[in-house]
Parts: C-alpha cells; structure tokens; sequence
C-alpha cells in the first residue's frame, strides 16, 4: 500500500519563521515521494495546532506524521499522543529540528538556514517512509523495595516507602542500623542532639510492619531488571541466635576480650561478643570471630555457658537468602578518607592528638568513650587550645579530591562552638580557605562561633610536629601576609568524605554507574536527581556525594516518592524502542553480548530444519525488560542481525541518503 | 602599598605572566592562595614578599615588583612548597623562571639579595674558569664582590687547617669544553652574566 | 654493583669525610664506584638561577661522560649534585627537543639510557643481610637524628626514592648499623646552605631550628647525607651559638661515617679528625 505522509512545519512564532522561511520549505519538500499532505502553522504544539494534525490525517487518511518544529526531546511525546489520539500508532512520527538546529544557530544566515531546514524535512520524510508501528508492552511489578545501607538515608527511604504501603528490606552491614549520625554528638545548625533525633526513626523502623531489617548482611547478587530484580544476600553468621537472644547482655559483661571499637573509631574498646552502642537496633550482640577466643582456638565459651536462654551458637554459618524487589535504593552513605596514608605532614597519623572531626564528635558525646569530656587521646588530658584544619583531602586536586566536601564548613563551626562552650579557658583556631555556609541559618550560625571568640585564620598549614607536648602548628595568615604557628594540645582536621568502601562492588552488581571519584551517578544532575541510569534502581544521601543531614533526608523522601509511585503500578508500559535479534541472520558469536551496559542479552538454543533436518544452533536473545535501548550491540553485531527498533540499519541509512541527495 | 590599578596591570603585563608561565612550566592561574606555600616555607622570615604573595602577583602581572623583589634570590629552592601545594604549582620553579628572568634584566637585586646573586655569579665564574667550583676564590671572591671582606673570614682558617680548603683550583680537562657551554648558552639565551 | 661515581666540586674540600668514607663504605659492601673521567661541575643550585639551558646542559655533560662507561647507572654522595644530575637526566630523558639542543652544546652528547641515584638510595637498596654481616661494632646506644634536608627528597617528581614527608632510607641504614633513630620534627627542613656564603645572619637562624629540633628529640648526633647540609650544620654550628648566643655542641657525621664506624673502620680513616664539632663524644658512646 502506498505510504500516505502528513508534514507539519512549524513557525514557532518569529523562533523559526523569523529566520527560516517557512513556507518555501513547505513549498520544496511537499512533493518528496510519500507526502500526501504538507502545511505550516504558527504554534504546532498549541491545541489548535494539534488538532490540526488530529483532523488532517483523517480528511487525508494519512498513515504516518512528520513534525518540524523544535527538539524532540520537547514535544516528542507531544505529537505522538496526538496521532494516537486520531487512531494512528504512536510510533508511525518522526520529526525535525528546525529550531535549535536551524535557526537559533544559524540566525545570522537564513539562507543558510531554510537550505538545512529542508535538508532535514528531507531526512525525516526518508525516516518515515521506513517506520513501522510499535507497540508498548507491560510487566508486572513487585511490590517490594530494598534499601541498601541504613544510615539516615536509608532508615527515612524506608520509613517514607513502607507509609506509602509497599513493603522494603532495610540491609545493613553492620550490626546495627543508624550509620555515621548515630556517631555526632550535636547537630549544626540548630545543636539538637543527634541521637536523640535519629534513634527514634531507628526504633519506628524496626517497629514498622512494613520493614524487614537485615543487620550484619551484604548484598551478593543482583540479577532481573526494573520491577522485577533477584537479589540475593549474604547474612553473615552472627554465632548468637537473635531470634532467642533477649539482649539482656550478661554475656558482653563477662567476656573476657577487648578490643579497640571501630564504632568509636579507634578511642574505645568493645568485647570480642558486643553490641555497638546502647540503643543499637536490633539491640542484641553478635561475636567478632576474627577476635573470639572460641572461634579462634576453642577455648573460652564463657558467653555460651552464662547465657541464660542458650542463644549462643558457635555452629552458626553465614546463610544466603534470596528475595524478589521491584526497586532498589542505593543509600550506602560515606566514610572518612584515609588521610593517614595520605598526609606525610601531619604526621601520617603518628601524632596520637591529630584526630579527625568525627573522631572529635566522639570526645564530646555524653556517651562516647570519654563520657562527653574532651579529653585528647595521648595524656587523657583536656586540650585548651584547640587547632581546627578544614579541607584536608578536599579541594586539593594534588594529593586527594578535587571538590569540596560541603559538611565540614558547618561542623568545624560545631566544634569550634562545642570547645569554646565545653572548655574553661578553652581557645578554638580554625585555619581556613572559604566559609561556605550557604544552608538556612547555617551562616547566622557560623558567624555566632566566631562572636564567641573563635579565630579564623585564613590559610591552610603545611606541617604539624610535635614538641613537648604540644603540637606546632605551621600555617599561613595570607589575609596577614605572614606565616604563623600555634602550639596546639589538640588539632583536628575536617576530612575529606569520600564514597564508602564496597561502593564499587554495589555499583557493578546495580548496574549503575559511579563517578571519577566513586559516587554514584544520578541520572540527570538536575532534573533527575535520585534516579539512576538504570530503571527501578535511585540514590538517597551521601553515596551520590558529600552532603549535610538536611539534604540527605530531603533526598532520602525523593527517593522514597519514586520508588512508591512506581510501586504502585501493578505493572508497567516497557519502551518499545529496543534491541531487536533477527534469528535467522545471528551468527551466534554473542558480541553483542559483551558489549552491552545492562546485561539484557543471552544466548539461547533455537531449532532450525536446515535441508529438512532440525539442527540445533546457538543465538543472542534480548531480554525486553532489561534492554535500554542504548544501541551498543548493534553496532557490534557484524552480522547485522541485532537492530534497534525506531532506530533499524535500514532507518538510519535512508535519512543519510537523503542528507547526501 | 598603593592601590593598585589591576585590569592595567593585567592588561599591561600579560606578556610577563605568560612568559613566567612557559618558563616555570607551571599553571600559575590555578593557585587559589591557601597559603599552604608560605606556611611551609622556612626563608619567609627574611623575604619582603611570602611566597603565596609572589603567585599572586605574578597572577596580576606586577613584574616591576617582582623582578625587584628580594624573595625570589632570598628562596633557597628547597621545594617545600612545590611538594606540598594542592594545586599542582611548583612555587620553587616559578620562583626560579623569576631569578632568571630578574638576571636578565640587569636589575640589580636589593638588600640581603644581593649577595646571593653575586655569590650565584662567583660559582658559576668559577665554573667557567676551571670546569669545576673553586672553593677558596668563591669564597674571596664573593668577599670582595659584596664588600663584606670579613664574611666567613674567620672560618676560613680552622677550615684551612682541616685541608678542607684547596689554595689553588683543580683545572678540569675538559674545561675549555665547559667554557664554551656557558658560550652557547649566551648565545642561544643571551643575557646571562 | 657497579656505579659511574660522581664526586661534586666538595670532594676533596669540605666534604673530604663523606668521600673517604662513602669510598671505604662502599669497599666493604662490594660496591664498585668508578669516578667518571674528567667530570664537571654540575652547576648546583646556582646555575638553577640563571638559565634553564644551563641548568641542564652542565650536568649534562657528565651524563653524556657516565654514559660512555658502559656502566647503567650513576651515583653521587652530594645531594645537591643528586638532583642536579637527576634532574637533568629527567627532562633530557622526557623532552627530545631539549636534548637535541644540550647535546649541540656540551660536546659530551647524551642518549638518556642512565639511572641516576643518591648514594643514600645506591646504599639503602644493598640487602639489609650483606650489611649487617659487615657490622662488626654495632652503635648500640647512639641515639642518632637523621637530617635529609630538601634536594634529596624534594621535589618528589624527580627524586622520588623515598618518602618526601618522612623519609626513612638513611634511618633505616642506621638501624642496621646498630644504632637508634630518632622520630624528630626537622628532617627534611630546609638547612639554608644556599644562604651560608652570601647571607649567614639568614641561614643561622635557619641552622638553629635544626640543631634544636635535634637537641630536643635527645640525639647523640645528626648524620647528614649532603656536603653542604653538613658544612652548615657542622662548621656554622659555631656562628649560630655566637649569633644566636647559643650553645651547641653537637656532632654532624655523614651516614657512611657512622656505617663505616660500625663495620671497624678507623675513625681517621673515615675522616673524623676534620669535623669542626667535637666528635670524641660520640666515639666514646660508641666505645
Ligand atoms: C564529623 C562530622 C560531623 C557531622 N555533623 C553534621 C551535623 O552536625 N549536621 C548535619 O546535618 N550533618 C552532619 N554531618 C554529615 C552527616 O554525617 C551525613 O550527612 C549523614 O550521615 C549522611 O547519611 P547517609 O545515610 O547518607 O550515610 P551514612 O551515615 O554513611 O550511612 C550509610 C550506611 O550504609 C551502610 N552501608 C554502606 N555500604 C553498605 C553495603 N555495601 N551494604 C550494606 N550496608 C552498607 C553503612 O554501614 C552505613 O550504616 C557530619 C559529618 C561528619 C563527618
Ligand atoms: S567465647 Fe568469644 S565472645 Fe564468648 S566470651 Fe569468650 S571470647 Fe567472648
Ligand atoms: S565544606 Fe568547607 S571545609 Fe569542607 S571541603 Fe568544603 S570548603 Fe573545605
Ligand atoms: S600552596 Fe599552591 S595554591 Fe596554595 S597559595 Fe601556594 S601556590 Fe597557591
Ligand atoms: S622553594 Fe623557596 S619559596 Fe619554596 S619553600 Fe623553599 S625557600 Fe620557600
């Protein structure tokens, strides 16, 4: 049957008729073979405009639709529900930029312009002539999510998603959930504490009907796609039964070995059998193996013999279990960088009173190792001048990172508050390059510490030694001119947050992609920002780069809002335009499957009858639910049998044919 | 300091930071003057401009300033700050594109500064004498350049004793050869002393 | 090991002791060290100063002599000499226009196939097992302050042996003589021997942070690697007391004289009678 084409062009008021004119490319391309209709309109996009097209392909019984107006990426989807509302399939539509292309870059030359307007009116008629109709297919969703790491990205996602109805797996590695908030002492900028305000949102979580915690276990596989992933997770032996465990705790008690906590990074110490921090969730212990004396060399067993419901059990093993979700949110938060293997100036961590700040936020926590005194860790002794250095390992492209870690700005200010506020005689010297305070109230807040008698120095310092007991501090008042130095008892250094180790492994097993730096990439910096690349898989807090409580809790609920709205589908409309395999022409060399980002192919056996006999053959399948689109294997596949569909061989050759006539 | 009139200076001068750019090898615009250069440094005692100063004004073009400036000859090229500047500048090599661009000048360098550019003169005379650093005419020879005859005078004699100093100067073999170096180096560069 | 040697314009000066002794180390150690024949001076930080041609070209001629030998790599015990010629052997490997250029001029041309290293580093890499089986006198007791100053470690793009923040090729050569090392704030702190001629007021103060950083972390002596490190911290020692109205008396020895002392070799012939600072104190710690 004989293709019958409508072509619309668009003036987009004086946007394109004012350079290109418009009714000459009417004029020269309304006889290309094909074209049964053409006509121009100021507004195309306007509801006039598209009712225009709407009863044009039925007065003309048209079968296909060309646009030229302004980036697809606009009214795309505008001009297909419309020829979908006059009964056409969507898909039957191609369109020209003649805006950003044409005149809004060649506005000094319309000559210019409407031959290039008429060169690609040309191209999308070829392109037309070859489309065929596509169609939308579903796949059902479940309604689950997993939520990967349970700091207070983690615990608000899963709050937020389970009120909205859908069940989640909240998965944390270690052995309670709160991650680095349940660490701060005070919060900037309104100084509440901060685990009074994260433990309840720890205790609700795990009180939520909706809410599976699983503490102490990793994720190890992630197969499946959108809506419908396999995961699997590793719990890893615990060597205490927690579903008889009452936590009543005789056997933390009694153990006999101590050793240093990594919940009080490094200036605490907790038993080989332990339960991080008092309001831990769960609140039940789980033995260290690397450290039990039973695992070790079977002797000791002393937790077992005293506890009192049995629970107990050095025969546990780690237990793989697997789930199905729909979605997953990846909220694996940040550590600390090493700046002990970094910082050959500072003392490559050799001066025991340079700590870190979250190392400091322990020192003044009522239930930290010191009881809330600030107290430094060679002598005990408590420091009355304190040196505070911001930007180690930030903003400094030669030994670490390039950018800017956001938080420290406003927790230096913390701390500086904290020393002046907590120490008699206390004195708090920050050495600086920029304030960067830019959150509500966060500058009013900054600009109170320094009234109290905190000196800024503007510089950063090039070396710290000791002498005596007292650290020398070397650094630069550049607003002086001079260098200077302080004898400090105590200095702390505002360190670099950086992607948390195993990011990467998430990252291969998501299928999501991270940044030079290993966060995770969001999909659009802007307009996409917790969505990922990959469909069904977002981004909530610290892992897609450094951020303070507030914006990581706003993000965490934007994610939250995602994840809920595509759970509420009982199924859902996949892309039609994707990677389809021609069967007969596939060698089977699976190239394509190398090469492509979302593993959407395998192979698969297929009968052929070669001279009347079935033979077996091997060759590239595409799963519809994971394939993006993106186009790689199709250019892989020498045998040209892998196409996209909207986007075929055949498509893309005829609109360069038409470029070249 | 008087006010100074920066886009003139920038405008004026962009030949000369560009030119201490190629020389030094360094992207002197990324410094973000932290400091971290003169923090370190251990001569900001004794130089009239710290060294995070000097990057600054090479990034405004002062290079009237600069190549009268005693910091650049006062720098005893120990690198400090070139190890540890977070942007990558190598402070000791712009230090340096600036010693010698300040010698080419014919500038005499002021107060303490002065002597480090005679004494760089002495050695490298010296050098092109005999092929090799002649201790005792380098020191006798900065003395009397500098007009501090006494300088180090007093050393002199324990050091004598302790055969650490040659009276008279080992002449290379091949210091014809090295004579002609300093030769072709004027000629292809010009200026030097 | 073989090594092209570089003596530097202080062999026989001010620096007779480090080459005695980096002679009889190295004799011990099967290091063979072979002068390289009409060396040259390689301009030392002066040339630096001046031109960037020459910077290159002086210690050029001497790679282009080393490379002659047939021997791969070449040595020097001056660390100012150490990163001249490092330096120069650097950027004449890396950058082919500029070795055009120098090798029109130094009439000793240069193909870039040599290594070059500090004698600290051509020492520090020997098996720890080949020089403890020569420690016949262990300095047990001498608490000793290495000093690396800036030109052996700095900048770390063309020295890069060892750690520029806290290295520790020379402590660790003094541990295996027997000796104990000390963790002390001015290692690689600038000494000011550029300054020692032409402005003493200046380096003397420089001298003096040293020498109290030393004094302070309880060193029985500083052990140098450098003939200008050492001719300031050792022959200055004097100024900076009558300048600064101190009172130091603490012994510099260059590394290889500590090493040499404790494989038994005389103290004469590793040339202690020439320090300016009293070394008597240190032979009787060592017995
Ligand atoms: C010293 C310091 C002071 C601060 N003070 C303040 C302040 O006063 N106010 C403020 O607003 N912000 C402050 N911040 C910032 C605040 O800590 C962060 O904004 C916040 O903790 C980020 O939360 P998160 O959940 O994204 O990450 P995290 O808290 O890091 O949580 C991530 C969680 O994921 C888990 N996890 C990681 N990988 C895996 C994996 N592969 N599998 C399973 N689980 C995993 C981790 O164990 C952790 O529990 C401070 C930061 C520092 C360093
Ligand atoms: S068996 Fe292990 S965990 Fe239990 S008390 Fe002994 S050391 Fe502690
Ligand atoms: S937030 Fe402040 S301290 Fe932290 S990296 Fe940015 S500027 Fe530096
Ligand atoms: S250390 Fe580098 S960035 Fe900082 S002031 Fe000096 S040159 Fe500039
Ligand atoms: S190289 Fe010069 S400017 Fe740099 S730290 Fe050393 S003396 Fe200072």
């Amino acid at each position: 049957m004989a293709k019958r084409i409508g072509l619309f062009i668009c003036w987009c008021g004086s946007n394109i008729g004012g350079v290109v004119d418009v009714p000459r490319v009417v004029e020269e391309t309304k006889n290309y073979p094909g074209v049964a209709f053409a006509t121009d309109y100021k507004y195309m996009c306007s509801e006039p405009g598209q009712n225009l097209i709407i009863s044009k392909v039925k007065e003309h019984n048209l079968d296909r639709v060309v646009v030229a107006s302004c980036t697809p990426m606009l009214h795309e989807p505008t001009f297909r529900k419309a020829i979908a509302r006059a009964g056409l399939n969507p898909y039957m539509f191609d369109m020209a930029n003649i805006r950003e292309q044409c005149s809004w870059v060649h506005s000094n030359d319309k000559e210019a312009a409407t031959q290039k307007a008429i060169a690609l009116v040309k191209r999308a008629l070829a392109k037309v002539s070859q489309v065929e109709p596509l169609f939308e297919s579903s796949i059902p969703i479940t309604k689950k999510a997993l939520v990967v790491g349970a700091g207070i990205a983690g615990i608000q996602v899963a709050l937020d998603i389970a009120d909205s109805g859908h069940e989640v797996i909240l998965l944390e590695r270690e052995s309670t959930i709160g991650g680095n908030m349940v660490k701060l002492d005070k919060t900037f900028p309104t100084m509440d504490c901060s685990a009074c305000i994260s433990t309840p949102k720890m205790v609700q979580a795990a009180q939520h009907p909706n809410i599976t915690i699983m503490t102490y276990a990793e994720l190890v596989d992630v197969q499946g796609y959108i809506g419908n992933f396999e995961i699997t997770i590793k719990q890893k032996a615990r060597y205490v039964d927690h579903t008889i465990c009452t936590g009543c705790g005789l056997c933390t008690e009694k153990c006999p070995t101590k050793v240093l906590s990594s919940f009080e990074l490094g200036m605490g110490k907790r038993k080989a059998i332990y339960i991080e921090f008092p309001q831990a969730v769960p609140n039940k212990p789980v033995i260290d193996p690397d450290n039990c004396r039973y695992l070790k060399n079977g002797k000791c067993g002393i937790c077992k013999k005293l506890c009192p419901v049995g629970a107990v059990d050095f025969e546990q093993k780690d237990e793989l279990i697997e789930e199905k979700v729909g979605a997953i949110v990846i909220a694996t938060g940040y550590d600390l960088i090493k700046w002990e293997e970094i910082y050959g100036e500072y003392g490559y961590g050799r001066f025991k009173d340079v700590i870190t700040g979250l190392q400091f936020e322990r020192l003044v926590n009522a239930s930290g190792p010191t009881n809330g005194l600030i107290q430094r860790p060679s002598d005990g002794k408590e420091p009355k001048t304190v040196v505070f250095i911001k930007c180690v390992g930030s903003r400094d492209e030669a030994k670490a990172k390039e950018y800017c870690s956001r938080a420290c700005c406003m927790y230096t200010a913390k701390h500086a508050h904290q020393v002046i506020e907590k120490i008699e005689g206390g004195h708090a010297y920050i050495f600086y390059m920029d304030v960067r305070t830019p959150g509500k109230a966060y500058d009013e807040f900054y600009r109170r510490t320094v009234d109290e008698g905190a000196q800024y120095i503007r510089g950063r310092v090039s070396k710290i030694y000791q002498s005596g007991d007292k650290l020398v501090v070397m650094g630069a008042d550049t607003l002086l001119g001079s260098a200077v130095h302080i004898e400090a008892d105590l200095v702390v250094l505002a360190t670099a947050m950086v992607p948390t180790e195993g990011s990467e492994k998430i990252a291969q097993l998501a299928g999501v992609n991270i940044d030079k730096d290993g966060f995770f990439i969001e999909a659009h910096p802007k307009l996409r920002p917790v969505e990922t690349m990959t469909g069904g898989v977002f981004l909530a807090g610290a892992c897609q780069g450094p951020k303070d409580i507030p914006d990581t809790v706003s993000q965490a609920s934007g994610a939250a809002a995602k994840v809920a709205a595509l759970l509420s589908n009982e199924e859902m409309a996949t892309d039609p335009m994707i990677c389809h395999i021609d069967e007969k022409m596939c060698s089977g060399c699976l190239v394509c499957k190398e090469v492509c980002p979302y593993k959407a192919i395998s192979e698969k056996t297929i009968t052929e009858r070669i001279a009347g006999q079935p033979v077996e053959r091997m060759v590239a399948s595409v799963n519809t639910g994971l394939c993006q689109g993106c186009g790689n294997c199709t250019v892989a596949c020498r045998a040209g049998a892998a196409n996209l569909k909207g986007y075929t061989n055949l498509q893309l050759l005829s609109e360069v044919d038409a470029l070249c006539r | 300091m008087e006010s100074i009139n920066v886009n003139e200076s920038i405008v004026k001068n962009a030949d000369f930071t560009e030119e201490i750019g190629i020389e030094s090898g360094q992207p002197v615009q990324k410094c973000y003057q932290c400091g971290k250069c003169t923090a370190g440094c251990p001569l900001t005692f004794a130089m009239d401009y710290k060294p995070n100063q000097v990057i600054r004004m090479v990034q405004l073009g002062m290079k009237d300033e600069l190549l009268k400036c005693q910091t650049i000859w006062i720098c005893s090229n120990c690198s400090t700050c070139t190890t540890r500047c977070p942007c990558n500048v190598e402070v000791a090599e712009v230090m340096g594109a600036l010693r010698i661009m300040a010698g080419k000048s014919g500038t005499t360098p002021p107060g303490k500064a002065k002597y480090v550019e005679v004494m760089y003169d002495a050695l490298l005379g010296t050098v092109e004498r005999f092929g090799r650093t002649y201790e005792v005419g380098l020191v006798m020879q900065n003395n009397l350049k500098s007009g501090k005859l006494f300088n180090n005078a007093d050393m002199g004699m324990p050091m004598f004793q302790r055969g650490k100093l040659k009276l008279l100067p080992t002449k290379v073999q091949g210091a014809a050869e090295v004579a002609r170096i300093f030769a072709e180096v004027r000629k292809m560069e010009g200026g030097v002393k | 090991m073989r090594y092209a040697y570089f003596p530097g314009c202080s062999y026989h000066g001010t620096g007779k002791e480090y080459e005695l002794s980096t002679h009889a180390v190295a004799k011990k150690l099967g290091m063979e060290l072979v002068t390289i024949p009409d060396w040259s001076c390689c301009g030392a930080t002066a040339s630096h100063g001046k031109s960037h041609l020459l910077n290159i070209a002086l210690p050029s001629r001497n790679l282009g002599i080393a490379e002659g030998m047939g021997i791969g790599e070449v040595t020097t015990g001056c660390a100012a000499c150490y990163q001249q010629l490092a330096n120069a052997n650097k950027k004449m490997i890396e950058n082919e226009d500029l070795r055009n250029k120098v090798n029109s001029i130094t009439g000793k041309p240069y193909k870039g196939t040599l290594k070059v290293k500090s004698i600290v580093e051509a020492i520090g890499i020997v098996d720890p097992e080949t020089i403890k089986s020569q420690v016949v006198k262990p300095l047990t007791g001498l608490k000793v302050a290495c000093y690396y100053g800036c030109l052996l470690v700095r900048p770390p793009e063309i020295t890069g042996f060892d750690d520029p923040e806290n290295p520790m090729f020379i402590d660790n050569i003094m541990k295996l003589a027997g000796a104990e090392v000390l963790d002390w704030a001015h290692k690689t702190e600038c000494c000011g021997a550029s300054l020692g001629v032409s402005n003493l007021d200046v380096a003397v103060r420089m001298i003096d942070r040293i020498l109290a950083a030393a004094v302070e972390s309880d060193a029985d002596c500083i052990a140098v690697a450098c003939p200008f490190c050492h001719l300031n911290l050792d022959w200055h020692q004097k100024s900076v007391n009558r300048k600064l109205g101190k009172s130091y008396d603490i012994p510099v020895f260059y590394f290889t004289e500590l090493l040499g002392l404790s494989m038994g070799i005389s103290p004469d012939e590793l040339g202690f009678k020439t320090h300016f600072t009293d070394t008597k104190k240190v032979l009787s710690v060592v017995g």
